[in-house]
């Protein structure tokens, strides 16, 4: 009988999977930790993703004008026109931040107050009816607000929000005139929108010297091909004058906050590898038990004619299904998890939070990178042990 | 000799332990005839395990000629060796080796994957070959559920299914009890007055080695006796 190559079939797959779950509590226990990690590791990028998810929303068309010297500093409100009068700026409209306490410091949620007539026009992707829009424009308490935010409270339209102003001392109530949907769910919608005017008659009133100030102008070009040119314009118009801008995209303007918390973020991608790192040395022991534990079942395939590298598949074979199942559970239950944790307070603090499927692509090669490395030296020794060597295992 | 299938000439084998060299065969020259059945018998560390694998192709000597049916196995590379064993060696081990996760029927059908039988062709030869040593019943069984002359069975069964030219076994009832050893012993004194199978068996117990034909006797790795078992046949 002339030997065939050996096949590499159904029977090669069966032995895999019953050696998989041979010492089960082992294999439970590293496939509990495989699902922990992959979804610790799956969580955290999204946690990452949901950093940048403002900046992603941004559009192409528009753009951020602020003061030069920080955004903490406003502009005077008369810029409006003389940006308007800009070649290739089809509308602008301000906004500005409130930083108010709803309640209590942990309901945190952005609250701008904007030039209602204007705003929502160069924003489409805040989906509203036009009576809603237009009960906000008539009603200087008015409020436009998320969805998600909405639906965090339990808010209507109708119902009277009271928050606290710090920028802007006061006891504020605001009546609901509409609430947004995002037109996909990349659109932010946790966000609380007032009329200007009605914090400038305020301060008209109080403190006339802060009045007429914008924190920034939003501007919609007619070309987004030349948005840097047109960028470069308007701040050339407030050249030396009391308060210069600086001109940038929405995504750099939105970058920009991101940048601040850049430590943050790395910290949350070093931690994510590191529980991958984690549970590859996890997987790597299990392997290596394993293999050492089959040294004569090894030695007697070759014996019987196996070669060495059918051996080290068996191990590679193993590892690799012991990561999959793993990371297959974990990716199923990221999921359901990262929905729970966006709609819970905790997951509030993020505009958009939703898992990404390069993320789960992600968790899908950290999984064969686990399994490939778990394997790379108990499939190495097993492969290479010698006949003799393995067989004196038994007994 | 004429009928002569395995040739040893001058064959020397040694272990390096702690940088040492340790000499465990010293020039041994022995020719096994096609259909014997031999036993080859001596006290630990006589060397016998160690010329069993030398013949079974899992070992490499140091120097001499080892030919199995006129091949010299020395000269063959390793993945060559393996299709050798494959093909010509039939492999029983004193605590029979089956693989745990495999029943009764897998672990037989389990040499027979590096051949070219369709898997039908396989089913048939399995199911003979388990009939052969009265195992029918017991196919779907995990070496677990089989005692452990059954398990020897299995093991046999694996040897000689591929129809290999040897039987190379190891203590093959050291594990067993006395009843079991018997029945091993009886199965494969059948093998080789039946089918003709040449069988070389290692083993400490006197009682075991006069199943075989020709008794081989080692010390302190060289062959000190030879002779014709005047118990067996």
């Amino acid at each position: 009988m002339r030997p065939a190559r050996q096949r590499i079939d159904v029977y090669f797959l069966k032995l895999i999977f019953k050696n998989v779950f041979r010492a089960k509590l082992r294999s439970s226990l590293t496939i509990i930790g495989l699902v922990i990690a992959i979804m610790a590791f799956g969580l955290l990028q999204t946690v990452v993703d949901a950093w940048f998810a403002g900046a992603n929303a941004s559009s192409a068309a528009r753009m951020v004008t602020r003061n030069a010297i920080s955004l903490v500093f406003p502009m005077p409100s008369y810029y409006r026109d003389r940006i308007k009068a800009v070649p290739g700026v089809k509308a602008v409209a301000h906004s500005q931040w409130f930083g108010g306490i709803y309640i209590e410091p942990k309901n945190f949620f952005p609250q701008f107050a904007v030039d209602h007539e204007n705003f929502f026009e160069m924003y489409p992707e805040f989906l509203m009816t036009p009576e809603e829009l237009l009960a906000f424009k008539r009603d200087r308490q008015g409020a436009v607000v998320g969805r998600k935010l909405a639906d965090q409270f339990g808010w209507k339209v109708g119902d009277v929000v009271p928050i606290r102003g710090t920028i802007f001392p006061g006891e504020w109530r605001f009546t609901i005139r509409a609430i947004f949907d995002g037109k996909d769910e990349t659109t932010i919608t946790r966000q609380f929108y007032f009329q200007w005017e009605y914090i400038n008659e305020y301060l008209k009133k109080r403190f006339p010297r802060r009045a007429d100030q914008i924190g920034v102008f939003n501007i919609e070009v007619t070309d987004p091909g030349r948005i840097a040119d047109i960028a470069k314009a308007v701040d050339a118009e407030f050249k030396n004058s009391l308060a210069e801008t600086l001109t940038e995209t929405e995504k750099a303007f939105q970058l920009g906050f991101v940048a601040q918390s850049e430590a943050i973020v790395v910290a949350i991608r070093v931690v994510s590898f590191v529980v991958v790192f984690i549970i590859m040395a996890v997987v790597a022991n299990t392997m290596a038990m394993t293999a050492r534990e089959r040294l004569a079942e090894y030695a007697t395939l070759k014996a019987l004619g196996f070669s060495p590298k059918f051996v080290a598949a068996l191990v590679y074979g193993e590892a690799l299904m012991l990561s999959s199942i793993g990371a297959g559970i974990g990716i199923l239950l990221t999921l359901p998890v990262a929905s729970g944790f966006a709609n819970s307070p905790a997951g509030a603090i993020f505009a958009a939070f939703k898992v990404s499927s390069d993320t789960v692509l992600m968790q899908m090669a950290c999984a064969l990178v686990v399994g490939l490395v778990a394997a790379l030296v108990p499939g190495w020794r097993s492969a290479r042990i010698r006949i003799v060597d393995g067989l004196r295992h038994v007994g | 000799m004429a009928n002569t299938l395995v040739e040893i000439k001058h064959l020397a084998k040694s272990y390096t332990r702690g940088g040492q060299a340790v000499p465990v065969l010293y020039d041994i020259t022995l020719d096994i005839a096609r259909g014997d059945f031999i036993s080859l018998m001596g006290p630990s560390g006589s060397g016998k395990s160690t010329l069993l694998n030398l013949i079974a192709g899992i070992d490499k000597p140091d120097s001499g000629i080892l030919r199995i049916d006129g091949e010299d196995i020395t000269k063959l590379s390793e993945g060559e060796l393996a299709d050798w064993r494959a093909s010509n060696i039939g492999f029983i081990f004193q605590f029979y080796n089956l693989m745990p996760v495999l029943t009764a029927f897998e672990n037989v059908e389990l040499p027979l994957l590096l051949t070219n039988l369709s898997k039908s062709e396989r089913r048939e030869r399995v199911e003979m070959t388990l009939a052969l040593v009265g195992l029918a019943e017991r196919m779907e069984h995990y070496p677990n559920e089989l005692s452990g002359g059954q398990q020897q069975r299995v093991a046999i069964a694996r040897a000689i299914v591929t129809d290999p030219t040897i039987l190379v076994c190891d203590e093959p009832t050291g594990d067993l009890d006395k009843q079991s050893a018997a029945d091993v012993l009886a199965m494969l004194k059948q093998l080789n007055e039946e089918m003709g199978k040449t069988i070389i068996m290692v083993t400490h117990d006197a009682h075991a080695a006069e199943a075989a034909r020709r008794l081989v006797h080692l010390e302190k790795g060289e062959l000190i006796g030879d002779a014709t078992s005047t118990a067996a046949h």
